[in-house]
């Protein structure tokens, strides 16, 4: 049995959980699923239709928000019992964190953001390193293979399946285990509306764009496009935009179905973050700019022109 | 206040990544090295506390006798000492690293008020040495950190998440890592180069062990390279991007 740690922020699913569940399947063994915190348990329905029958809900009163530690010793005890091949999650940096718990608890190794796994002693991963740039096939010793899967390399397929069967179960908690724990959020930097990882559409803006006053053009066209701005990690060190919009390595990975890159060279680490895209638009002026060999479609001309004249076609179009 | 920053040697690569004939490392010979990005918002962040708090600030590193240089750089940032533990050159899985990383911490003499890691390495990115480092200290850890202070030996600090900022507190002896942003580390100034030429850098040996998590070979990932197809040059490219966005379904 494959056992996957399925995120979710306060039963709010973290969608790159989907494709863990995916990437489980496709080991040929059945999956159950783990959340911690009772509000996952609203992801039965989901989970289920992504091929879990069973889904662990750590239940417990000192869990009521991100509380790392706490999901490792959780994970812990449901290994301990149902003693799975594998336990898997999403490489985000969640997903990373609690695994990474459960691997100090249990001292066994871990292998973070594989794109390809093969079961058996001992276990083969493919994971990426330098910020995805490179391959490492990595051998795991130990007879439970703990992993996370790499951020877009398994695309989310569904099985229709029915709802997972709800197991609720309260992990032995010591106290070391919400020493650090959520204690107030500020939702001050987010936009209230569509978040970078969910976006389907991202019209991002790197040092190209000049400054922050640049960026109402880039605003404008994302929610002309019902999408959202982002921005690469140039744009976030000079103070132009939080580092909430930052897609790369050090900020945010995403795959959205349109991402449009206006004014960003592509450093390794920006590339790292948005290469999944399903198509690619970049406007730069530099016909040599190392974004273009992961592009689809380019412009070669000034964001300051292109961009206005873009939204104001697009409008016409729109009627 | 005493502070400890763990750093990686690591090579400063460009834009393209060679590996050696054996496909088990980069090639570095025409590269310099330094140290992962994060890192050097952590070494900033620890002269920062011991500036307004007194102190110390010790570094410690686990990697070839080369990585000194590395020391030496951040030691002119304003750091009092480094130990460097000397591995046979080959890199060590993270259990070992964090193992041996353990040892070190216990058997030095101070008993550090606050450790910090960079978030994550540049080269290998394994996300849990700091995670196994504060279990065998028994210490509470803070991952990610992006803006910290401490104030009556509590770390008190924010974590940036796609849905805002995240705040968490946690009293000392502990654990943070930090993010790029966190501050702007400074540059050494030519006394402190001086200085960090005649500060103590203990050599210790490390054991290595059999590593559980065992590299067999790289391999350079695949680039889409297909090629952008060019629609144009300035505002001439916009119908064309037009019609692509209509087929694609953007509007």
């Amino acid at each position: 049995m494959i056992l996957v740690l399925v995120d979710h922020d306060r039963g709010e699913l973290d969608q790159l959980s989907l494709r863990a569940l995916t990437a489980a399947r496709k080991l040929g063994q059945d999956v159950e699923a783990v959340v911690i915190g009772k509000e996952g348990a609203a992801l039965a329905g989901i989970v289920g239709e992504y091929g879990a029958k069973l889904l662990h809900v750590a239940s417990h009163a000192n869990i009521t928000d991100y509380t790392p530690m706490a999901s490792g010793r959780a994970l812990k005890d449901l290994v301990e019992k149902l003693k799975p091949a594998a336990v898997l999650a999403a490489g985000s940096p969640r997903g990373n964190e609690q695994l990474a718990h459960l691997a100090a608890f249990l001292d066994l190794p871990m292998a973070a953001e594989c794109s390809e796994i093969t079961l058996g002693a001992p276990h083969h991963v493919l994971r990426a390193r330098w910020a995805g740039n490179l391959i490492e096939s990595a051998n795991v010793h130990a007879e439970l293979l703990i992993a996370t899967i790499l951020a877009f390399s398994t695309e989310p397929e569904s099985v229709n399946g029915n709802a997972a069967v709800v197991n609720e179960f309260e992990p032995a908690l010591q106290p070391q285990d919400y020493a650090v724990k959520v204690l107030s959020r500020d939702a001050g930097e987010s936009k209230g509306g569509v978040t970078l990882t969910d976006a389907k559409v991202i019209v991002s803006g790197g040092r190209g764009v000049g400054g922050p006053e640049g960026f109402g053009q880039i605003e404008e066209l994302a929610s002309l496009l019902g999408g959202t701005v982002g921005c690469s990690r140039v744009v976030t060190s000079s103070g132009w935009r939080p580092h909430a919009e930052q897609v790369g390595q050090t900020g945010t990975k995403v795959a959205p179905d349109l991402y449009i890159a206006a004014g960003i060279s592509g450093a390794m680490q920006h590339i790292a973050g948005m290469k999944n895209s399903k198509t690619i638009v970049v406007i730069n002026t530099d016909p040599e700019a190392p974004i273009l060999g992961y592009a689809d479609y380019a412009i070669i001309g000034d964001l300051h022109q292109v961009i206005p004249a873009l939204t104001s076609a697009i409008r016409q179009a729109k009627g | 206040m005493d502070v400890l920053v763990c750093l990686k040697r690591v090579p400063l690569a460009g834009g393209t990544l060679i590996l050696t004939p054996d496909s088990r490392d980069i090639e570095t010979k025409h590269l310099g090295f330094g140290i992962s990005p994060h890192e050097e918002n952590a070494v900033e962040a620890g002269v920062q506390l011991v500036e307004q708090m007194g102190g110390t600030l010790t570094l410690l590193t686990l990697g070839p006798s080369d990585a000194e240089e590395q020391l030496r750089s951040q030691l002119a940032i304003g750091a009092t000492r480094a130990v460097l533990l000397e591995t046979d050159g080959q890199e060590w899985d993270p259990q070992g690293t964090a193992a041996a990383l353990v040892d070190a911490i216990n058997a030095e003499e101070t008993k550090f008020d606050l450790i910090i890691f960079g978030a994550e390495s540049a080269d290998s990115a394994g996300y849990q040495i700091h995670i196994r480092v504060a279990h065998a200290l028994n210490r509470p850890i803070i991952t990610n950190v992006k803006s910290m202070k401490v104030e009556n030996g509590v770390a008190v600090c924010d974590r940036v998440v796609a849905t805002g900022r995240e705040h968490y507190e946690v009293a000392l002896p502990a654990i943070v890592t930090v993010r790029d942003g966190l501050n702007i580390p400074r540059y050494p100034s030519v006394p402190g180069r001086m200085q960090a030429r005649k500060k103590p850098v203990d050599m210790k040996k490390a054991e290595a062990r059999v590593p559980k998590l065992e590299k067999v070979n790289l391999a350079l990932a695949p680039s889409k390279s297909k090629g952008a197809e060019v629609l144009g040059k300035g505002v001439e490219g916009v119908d064309a991007l037009v019609d692509v966005l209509k087929k694609i379904g953007a509007f």
